[in-house]
């Protein structure tokens, strides 16, 4: 999709971090979805590499 | 006192809503400190650095929410701060709206949501890099706000965003308006034909809320993160935006705003402005004019004369440099004389202490170089705060930096590190105290409230000196806004606050009473 495309479309939008941010968007009647993020592997590097490649090789 | 910790396993909270409600459990009586974080490792230094971490702290992931205080255990205990925090948590969780179904993962989102087009990624730094690149790949333009994202995988980041012609706006991108609607800070301004690319957030909230202001409106702002026109990211996604913008019907004019690039990427940007068929205005604060006039594109002077420009150049006018004010001189002139009546001989100094980083680059760029003034951010490194004498001489501190908001919110969400300025940079030397009211998304709920109280307390403690002080402002925000220009302009001028239109015009009088001080 490119940039114009964007810009003759209503916003959808997923917010991944800051709630805040998503409610915003909902007071604003954007179509929104909030993702339930935490770290992935307890944040530690080591995992987070691996889970990276896993993905990447699927 | 005591130090206690309580430790949650597998509970994530974001950072902003564990910092503001540290904030809250500070003011229980009997806490001397308390941090609740996640146990990443910047939290786990910050808790070190403040002697709450006790042995358990090395079991800790970024999974684990800790509660660490030193409390007086005669006035309170572990139990009750748990319970203040449950508390807390549940006031934001209801105010979060939590009864919506969230997905756990970006994917997951993705399927359901069909139709998505943007996605706004906030996650701590060192993760945010494999979600924006999950978004990218699914063909979904991208806000980043996040920092501490590296500059390489920004630049892969952008370069894949180019490819498949997508935004990627960031890191650290905190203003857009896209299709009307503001994302995470920004203002409330109607739409309408300017559209504005800019690397910095503050300075495009100041440009839009401008436009609004002169009763034109925006068609699009696009961010790029302050990192976008260095040498190494080459203006990729400025110039992504300045060409979205030149193929845009809705605009007719656009802004450009930024620092000054790099060389090789201001040349970039000035090839594709010299072939707009649209008149392109160009705020690199500080920038090189001549090279800006020689590209075609029309020059400014400070964030305001870039919307006068953008808004002339709309209505089929040309602007003159805006280097004056909205008052007439007459009345500037009276504010002035009633202002160096108010001080002392020995009141000299200004403590400008800005929330918005671009205000005070741009009041530093105003004022910097007629003023001998100490900074966070100054103009040459030998006038750096460190530096500041005795505590004597002229102080702006840019309080979004770094080294203010380690463990704390941004300024701007939250005014406590402003107010603690006050009382500790604020003595019967100073003669003006100059500020920023940042209103929109994203913002604080009473900015120009918490500024009110703070002026308040200070001018209390200088009347016991037989003292008083000049206090000047300017408002970033709209009518359209929720914390309503209107209103916050009258919060602050029940304080007797000088609140003037723009950032630009109470740099200029703050310099007209410093030059005033300087003729006694």
């Amino acid at each position: 999709m490119s940039v114009n495309n964007l810009f003759t479309q209503d916003l959808k939008v997923i917010n991944i971090g800051l709630k805040s941010f998503y409610n915003d968007l909902k007071s604003q009647d954007v179509t929104a979805i909030q993702v339930n993020w935490k770290p992935k592997a307890g944040g530690k590097k080591k995992m987070l590499d691996l889970l990276s490649k896993i993905n990447k090789s699927n | 006192m005591i130090i206690q910790t309580k430790i949650k396993r597998n509970a994530y909270y974001d950072s902003v809503t564990l910092m503001l409600i540290s904030r809250e459990l500070q003011k229980l009586t009997g806490v001397e400190e308390v941090l609740v974080g996640m146990g990443t490792d910047l939290n786990l230094d910050l808790a070190r650095d403040l002697n709450l971490a006790t042995s358990d702290f090395d079991t800790l992931t970024a999974n684990d929410l800790f509660i660490a205080a030193k409390f007086d255990d005669s006035q309170i205990d572990m139990e009750a701060i748990e319970k203040a925090f449950g508390e807390e948590i549940n006031k934001s969780a209801q105010a979060d709206g939590d009864e919506d179904y969230q997905p756990s993962t970006l994917r997951a989102a993705i399927d359901h949501l069909p139709g998505a087009n943007l996605v706004v990624v906030s996650v701590p730094g060192q993760y945010a890099a494999a979600e924006v690149e999950v978004a990218l790949d699914a063909g979904l333009h991208v806000m980043l706000f996040s920092d501490n994202v590296l500059v390489e995988d920004e630049l892969r980041l952008k370069q894949k965003a180019v490819e498949k012609g997508l935004l990627m706006m960031g890191p650290d991108c905190g203003t857009a308006i896209i299709n009307g609607k503001p994302l995470c800070f920004a203002n409330a301004v109607k739409r309408g034909k300017i559209g504005v690319v800019g690397a910095s957030g503050t300075g495009t909230q100041e440009v839009t809320v401008q436009v609004h202001k002169l009763g034109e409106g925006i068609s699009q702002a696009i961010g790029t993160g302050g990192r976008d026109l260095k040498e190494e990211i080459g203006g990729l996604m400025m110039m992504q935006g300045f060409e979205a913008l030149i193929a845009d019907p809705e605009t007719e004019v656009i802004v450009l705003i930024s620092k000054p690039p790099a060389a090789s990427v201001a040349q970039k940007i000035y090839k594709i402005a010299q072939t707009s068929p649209k008149p392109v205005v160009i705020d690199f604060v500080g920038g090189d004019r001549a090279a800006i006039e020689a590209a075609g594109a029309i020059p400014c002077i400070s964030l305001e004369d870039a919307a006068h420009k953008a808004v002339a150049a709309l209505r089929g006018q040309t602007a003159e440099d805006f280097t004056s004010f909205t008052q007439p001189e007459r009345e500037i002139d009276r504010i002035v004389k009633n202002a160096l009546a108010k001080l002392n001989r020995d009141q000299t100094e200004l403590r400008a202490l800005y929330t918005g980083g671009t205000l005070a680059d741009e009041a530093m760029k105003l004022l910097g170089y007629q003023h001998q003034i100490y900074s966070n951010i100054p103009l040459s490194p030998e006038m750096a705060i460190e530096n500041l004498p005795d505590g004597r001489g002229h102080v702006c501190l840019d309080l979004g930096e770094d080294q203010f908001t380690r463990g704390r919110p941004h300024p701007m969400i939250d005014p406590q590190t402003r107010s603690e300025f006050f009382e500790s940079f604020v003595d019967e030397h100073t003669a003006v105290i100059l500020v920023d009211v940042v209103l929109g998304f994203g913002s604080h709920s009473d900015p120009a409230g918490a500024v009110a109280n703070s002026v308040r307390e200070v001018r209390q403690r200088l009347s016991l000196h037989g003292k008083d002080v000049v206090v000047i402002a300017s408002v970033c925000g709209t009518d359209l806004d929720s914390q309503n220009l209107h209103k916050s302009v009258e919060t602050l001028e029940a304080e007797k606050i000088i609140v003037m239109p723009s950032n630009a015009q109470s740099v200029r009088l703050t310099d007209k009473i410093m030059q005033g001080i300087k003729g006694a």
